[in-house]
């Protein structure tokens, strides 16, 4: 057998779904922000593969970006989540509504 | 047949570890299983020779990201199971499944049934080829810092603003201004 990009490329689907499931049917926010994660990595999974089939450096570049990216959404995401949970503790996805005062 | 073995045991790391985050009822261990599944990532990049992002994953995403979800989960004690066995909402689980499902069909009809020859649709797209930076023979690290420093710069410097913005907006979000009206829930942290 040989490791083909085609491989990658699935893995890359599964996991991208497994995160895009976990952010529909999840309604704990933290859970979701993890899932947005995954979803993330499944993308960088495909950039790499697509950088080394390629030859080509600017795949790599852009798992920068994204890596960044995901960070600054990270950080952000996670002040609301705390402004919103220190009301209330048990607080779903639902209860981010209150922020619009 | 060493790399497609490496492969299996990294993608069943992958996918076990994503499959933790959406079924652990705790989020301490879904963000553990994270962990997991960023490790996993780390070894595909390592199979690809992409050395020094499988590093920058490790430090960054196992290592930053992931200690930041948990001192979140530590801070709000936010640490105990939910059930999971009632559905909130009536046909959420299901719906999310049905979508998830298509989602797969989708990416994997597009991955199998497109034939050789993809990159036309892309230069259909924008009228150019694209811009091919060949790999050569110097380290990969310097490779990646001329690219990021000289093609991308604008681009840096923009994730530069945005980091600093994301800083900002978050000390901004989490300042608790006007502490008195805020209603605590938990006994012994009343606001005297």
């Amino acid at each position: 057998m040989e490791l083909t990009e085609t491989w990658y490329l699935v893995l890359s689907a599964l996991l991208f779904s497994i995160g895009a499931v976990g952010l529909l049917v999840r309604r704990n926010p933290l859970v979701m922000f993890m899932c947005i994660e995954l979803m993330l990595n499944a993308v960088n999974i495909s950039f790499v593969t697509f950088s080394n089939s390629l030859r080509d450096l600017a795949g790599q570049t852009a798992v920068f970006f994204v890596l960044v990216v995901a960070a600054a959404e990270v950080v952000v995401g996670l002040s609301i989540v705390v402004a919103v949970m220190r009301r209330s503790p048990n607080a779903t996805a639902d209860d981010v509504a209150t922020l619009k005062g | 047949m060493v790399d497609v073995i490496v492969f299996l045991i990294a993608g069943a790391i992958v996918l076990g570890g994503a499959l933790g985050v959406i079924v652990s009822s705790n989020p301490v261990h879904a963000a553990l299983s994270l962990i997991a599944s960023f490790f996993g990532v780390a070894v595909i990049f390592i199979i690809q020779e992409a050395h020094f992002l499988a590093l920058v994953q490790v430090v960054v995403y196992a290592g930053a990201i992931v200690v930041l979800f948990l001192f979140v989960i530590m801070l709000l004690g936010v640490d105990t199971s939910e059930n999971l066995r009632v559905d909130p909402l009536v046909g959420q689980r299901s719906l999310g499944l049905v979508f998830g499902g298509l989602l797969l069909a989708l990416t994997l009809g597009g991955l199998f049934l497109s034939g050789p020859g993809g990159d036309e649709g892309a230069v259909a797209l924008t009228g150019q080829e694209s811009v091919v930076r060949p790999i050569d023979d110097r380290s990969q690290i310097e490779q990646l810092g001329e690219d990021l420093f000289s093609r991308n710069i604008l681009a840096f410097q923009a994730t530069a603003l945005l980091l600093t913005i994301a800083t900002v907006g978050a000390v901004v979000l989490v300042h608790n201004r006007g502490a008195e009206d805020l209603v605590i829930d938990e006994p012994g942290l009343s606001v005297e």
